[in-house]
């Protein structure tokens, strides 16, 4: 055992030793300990270097607010994780842990040369030193801060864990299994409330694990608790250890993380490394407890400075003494405490430094009894020790005699206790200055939650035992529930007082103190009073402005610090400066934990059509779609992309093309006023249009822009098939419901997504009549029978069908709509009987190259949102006798009128072989000076097989004024000229229709 | 996650049911007779508030239908919901008196 371990002290199981490394050398603790308390049992404080000077660092807490113990931590190849505070990892064998922040080692570290050069890094250096000369950003700045910058290092490899999700319903939660929370479940649970206890430590018992010497109700503290554990386990209370309520939200819900496997040695098969748990309860009790706060004084942050309170707990809990010979410096009783357990376990105390001039009789009577000096109305003017503290400076506050110099290897500092309130801030509850206690205590409660303990500003075993009785009560009232009160006699309990202290008194001159206030980020006193003196007057800023409490902590240990520094500097009382805002979580929390099951395949559904499965098996390259995957195209042999839209494009044109059109929107519009309420949606008029006809519709905003097109049958009178866009569907619907319900509910009409109902499979080119005659029906396919832009629902091989005639390639086009769980089987009759026209499946590369050459528009590729029919030359689809319709008035808005409008338009390139980007932007004059004055944008552009050359869309201010001049597409090879056009290029007269 | 109260299934749900759907009692003014200022307005002008705002909500994924509600902008919290059409109810009035 080493030297530093208590014998017989302690949770850890002596039997049970546990080898782990840190930074690749072998480390042996035992099981219970974590990596800071095995560390320190070796006799070992430096476990890190700060973020921004890289000072070497030790822990200064034994619990989760830790600012400075970061290590990675290793499970074999693909288990990487910074920032993982060692205070709170449990150790198990075969863990890897390592330091960070420094290069090559922890002992000597190169980027410690940033502490040199502290001056020009003071605060507001984010904002200062980067600004000027310009050109040091790109050579200077950049790459050398980026180097150097950023708190561990990210890993590299993917997360190999699983994570889960649950919801949980509980009548009480109770976050913190200490005194205060363990008292409120019992009574909460004996009343009949189902609860759950949640903590975020290995184990319950909060204080009590660190304070065994209390007696409660004449049982010793563990005995009590062990006794307590089992009590409430037999009500049937849920106890979470190792889960963290990381944020409190709307209406009592809390989010929850359950760490699973970080402390196993193997991970159990199925199991997932963390739990996120969403809680709805109806009351939430709050009894976090509350954190030390450090002293502020030159050189507080050498390793072996350690909270008061932390070294008690590394003694009581882990059996480990933090040092050989401590010094203790104090504004608070609490402190005694620590060095009196540590005296009496066999450390010697070289002095406890009071700052406050009378401290408590029994303690001083206490110390002297063991033989430690009390030095009352003493400051600490400042540590050495290099990699450890080796000595600390006193000096009799505002006295005249020489500072004196005490030898220690460890330093118990105690500012004080400040309530853990972070969940409750969540909250937005209010907080009130106590100006008995010298803290913010709440005050106005938002949410149906109690505080309990030390969170209302009970300090001790006793009175936080009462308090969450009595909370734990009036949670149960608040359910309509009874409960009486509760008592508990305690001996040998803790509860103190003490001052609440800005920076000490200094032994120097206050711009050479660096006094640490926000150790993981560096921040010093100094900082914030040169924040101040620069003109920063709110407390937000302040912390912006240094970082103060910015770091991954949130400032748990400096927040009340910085505030009574920052209030001194302005001259002003602490609650008139007012805190900052604690925000979720409370902890740093994994992202696997927020994504659970939403990752790879799971990420987001994946929609897929009836026919996607032929698509695959016959070596479809696929393409999402909005969240469907589509066909892109059918690559044969060793095509790439453009040989196989070539070929199915000439395909195409030239006897027959397949296309799987299923995801097309489809909305049912049916009733009395359907035709009406058509008229009212779309630009187009519908009145007249005859049942079995079909019309091109267009649908805009109340603003005049388009939100969407598609082809619109008319079934009977008071019927119509809608389709819309693939990505648009669910957004017209919405859209349609939202007029119907609130514009016009006098309309009776029902409108119902059919997406899913109908397999859409299109066929394209001259022999497309060909094909489906024979499978057709019930229905006259002549073109006098059923010509271009007509509906006719009929059988198709003996299938209830909808066949429309329609042309989004500029061929005979025909798209069959079959009920979709036959979509499959339609498809492969039409495939073999496809194969004497040399029928070839398409995708939707391909249909987007014959439709550019046509000019039909794709809404969102062509559109932006700030394009009206006119501007997209359709102004043919807008009705002009219609007394309304959606985005009607808009067009007559002077800005939807002027002349200058960006008008859609063809471009050819004129070498005739350059294929335009998209996106691309588009000049007059391409040796203009810069910035040029842009036009306009290409908008779709692709390579046409039927054309023998690029075609390209876009939109150009005036477009339709400029036919025929010649504009300049700025490149990174050079400027392109192309030819404004008609954007349109195949068969402009439409004669390939005419079959 | 808020739990939302739909007026017309009488049900108080989880917020993944609702989608929002911008400011409640914006009237779409008669497209024949509206100024040029008028429609901008009706498009753009938004009240923006700072505490009770009247919006609309629809229970997308219940009743399908389109709601209106009084949410406080500062707690996020809702103060009514109320079926489209209906008026804004006065919160300074009790629940019987509304
Ligand atoms: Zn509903």
């Amino acid at each position: 055992m080493s030297p530093f371990r208590v014998p017989g002290r302690g949770r850890i199981d002596p039997d049970r030793p546990v080898a782990f490394t840190f930074d690749g050398k072998r480390v042996e603790g035992y099981a219970g300990d974590t990596v800071a308390s095995a560390l320190l049992a070796q006799g070992r404080h430096l476990m890190g270097r700060s973020f921004k000077y890289h000072r070497p660092r030790g822990p200064v807490t034994a619990g989760s607010e830790e600012p400075n113990a970061l290590i990675g931590t290793r499970r074999g190849p693909g288990r990487f994780e910074p920032n993982t505070r060692a205070t709170m990892q449990e150790i198990w064998p075969g863990l890897a842990a390592e330091s960070q922040n420094r290069f090559p080692d922890l002992r000597f570290d190169i980027g410690a040369v940033n502490d040199a050069a502290h001056k020009v890094l003071s605060a507001g250096f984010y904002y200062k030193t980067f600004m000027w000369p310009r050109g040091f950003w790109d050579k200077v700045y950049e790459p050398v801060i980026r180097a150097a910058a950023g708190l561990g290092k990210a890993p590299s490899e993917r997360d190999p864990d699983r994570y889960a999700a649950r919801y949980l319903h509980t009548d009480v939660l109770v976050v913190g299994g200490g005194p205060a929370g363990l008292a409120a479940a019992r009574v909460a649970a004996e009343a009949g409330q189902r609860v759950t206890l949640v903590d975020e430590h290995a184990e319950i018992g909060g204080t009590l694990l660190s304070e065994p010497q209390a007696r409660i109700d004449g049982q010793a503290a563990w005995d009590w608790l062990a006794a307590e554990r089992d009590a409430l386990a037999g009500l049937g209370v849920r106890i979470m250890t190792r889960t963290t309520a990381i944020g409190y939200y709307h209406q009592n819900m809390v989010g929850l993380c359950e760490r699973l496997t970080d402390h196993l040695e193997t991970l159990p098969e199925d199991m997932p490394r963390e739990r996120l748990w969403r809680v709805r309860a109806a009351r939430v009790i709050l009894a976090q407890g509350a954190l030390e706060k450090p002293l502020v004084f030159h050189g507080n942050d050498r390793p072996g400075v350690m909270l008061a309170g932390s070294a008690q707990t590394y003694l009581n809990r882990f059996g480990v003494r933090v040092g050989d010979r401590a010094a203790v410096v104090t504004s608070h009783d609490s402190a005694y405490h620590a060095a009196f357990d540590l005296h009496d376990a066999g450390s010697a105390i070289s002095a406890i430094v009071d700052v406050r001039t009378a401290p408590e009789a029994d303690l001083l009577a206490e110390a002297e009894r063991r033989g430690i000096a009390v030095l009352a109305g003493h400051s600490v003017t400042g540590t050495a020790g290099r990699l450890r503290i080796a000595s600390v400076e006193v000096a009799a506050t505002g006295g005249t005699g020489p500072a004196r110099k005490i030898a220690c290897d460890a330093l118990l500092i105690s500012g004080g206790w400040t309530p853990s309130l972070h969940l409750f801030s969540h909250t937005k509850g209010s907080l009130a200055w106590d100006a008995e206690r010298q803290t913010f205590l709440p005050d106005r409660i938002t949410e149906a939650c109690h505080i309990a303990g030390a969170g209302r500003g009970f300090w001790g075993i006793g009175a936080a035992l009462r308090d969450g009785a009595a909370m734990g009560a009036a949670a149960v009232a608040a359910l309509g529930g009874e409960a009486g009160a509760r008592d508990f006699e305690v001996a040998a309990d803790r509860a103190g007082s003490g001052e609440s202290r800005t920076e000490l008194p200094r032994g120097r001159a206050a711009g050479k103190s660096r006094a640490f206030v926000d150790f993981q980020n560096d921040v010093t006193a100094k900082d914030l009073r040169l924040a101040v003196k620069e003109g920063m007057r709110s407390i937000e800023h302040v912390k912006r402005y240094t970082t103060n409490g910015m770091a991954t902590d949130q400032g748990k240990m400096s927040n009340i610090n910085g505030l009574n520094i920052t209030a001194e500097a302005l001259g002003r009382a602490a609650p008139e400066v007012g805190l900052t805002t604690f925000r979720p979580p409370y902890t740093p929390t994994t992202f696997g934990a927020f994504a659970g099951y939403h990752r790879g395949d799971h990420f987001e559904v994946t929609r897929k059509t009836p026919i996607d499965g032929w698509a695959e098996e016959n070596g479809a390259v696929f393409e999402p779609v909005g969240q469907w995957r589509r066909a892109r195209y059918f690559p044969q042999g060793d095509e790439d992309m453009d040989a196989a839209v070539s070929r199915e494009c000439r395909a195409t044109r030239a006897s027959l093309g397949i296309f799987d059109a299923s995801t097309l929107g489809k909305i049912e519009i049916v009733g009395p006023d359907a035709a009406e309420f058509m008229n009212r949606m779309y630009t187009n008029p519908w009145t007249k249009l005859a049942p079995g006809r079909a019309r091109y519709g267009l649908l805009l905003g109340d603003d005049g822009f388009i939100r969407d097109d598609g082809v619109i049958g008319r079934l009977a009178d008071d019927r119509f098939h809608v389709t819309t866009t693939t990505g648009g569907a669910a957004r017209v619907l919405n859209m349609m419901e939202d007029y119907l319900q609130t514009e016009w509910p006098d309309l009776k009409v029902w409108l119902t997504s059919t997406t899913e109902q109908w397999a859409v499979i299109a066929v394209n080119g001259p022999n497309a009549r060909k094909l489906i005659a024979p499978f057709v029906e019930g229905a006259d396919l002549t073109p006098e029978a059923l010509p271009h832009m007509s509906v006719v629902a009929c059988r198709f091989d003996g299938l209830p069908c909808r066949l429309f005639r329609l042309s989004f390639t500029g061929e005979l086009g025909f798209e069959i709509n079959v009920p979709a769980r036959h979509g499959r089987a339609v498809w492969e009759k039409l495939m073999a009987a496809g194969a004497d026209y040399d029928i070839t499946p398409y995708g939707t590369e391909t249909m987007h190259v014959l439709r550019a050459e046509k000019g039909f528009i794709i809404v969102g590729q062509d559109t932006d949102g700030t394009v009206t029919p006119y501007d997209a030359g359709m102004g043919w689809a807008v009705g002009k006798n219609k007394a309304d319709f959606v985005g009607m008035r808009a067009l007559m808005r002077p800005d939807l009128i002027a002349a200058e409008r960006k008008h859609l338009v063809g471009l050819l390139t004129e070498d005739g072989t350059t294929k335009l980007e998209e996106g691309a932007q588009i000049v007059l004059d391409p040796d203009q000076p810069r910035p040029m004055t842009m036009l306009g944008h290409v908008t779709s552009s692709y390579r046409s097989d039927a054309m023998g050359r690029p075609i390209a869309l876009a939109v150009v201010m005036g477009g339709r004024d400029r036919m025929g001049e010649i504009v300049h597409i700025p490149m990174e090879g050079g400027s392109v000229s192309a030819t404004i056009t008609a954007p349109s290029f195949y068969d402009p007269e439409n004669e390939r229709l005419k079959l | 996650m808020l739990l939302i109260h739909c007026p017309y299934c009488g049900e108080t749900l989880p917020e993944l049911e609702f989608a929002y759907a911008g400011e409640a009692h914006v009237v779409r003014p008669d497209p024949s007779t509206a100024s040029d200022e008028q429609w901008r307005d009706f498009l753009f002008i938004r009240s923006n508030a700072k505490g009770p705002h009247a919006e609309r909500w629809r229970h997308i994924h219940g009743c399908g239908r389109f709601f209106n509600a009084v949410r406080d902008t500062v707690s996020d919290r809702f103060l009514a919901t109320y079926p489209a059409g209906t008026p804004r109810p006065d919160l300074s009035l009790s629940e019987d008196e509304r």
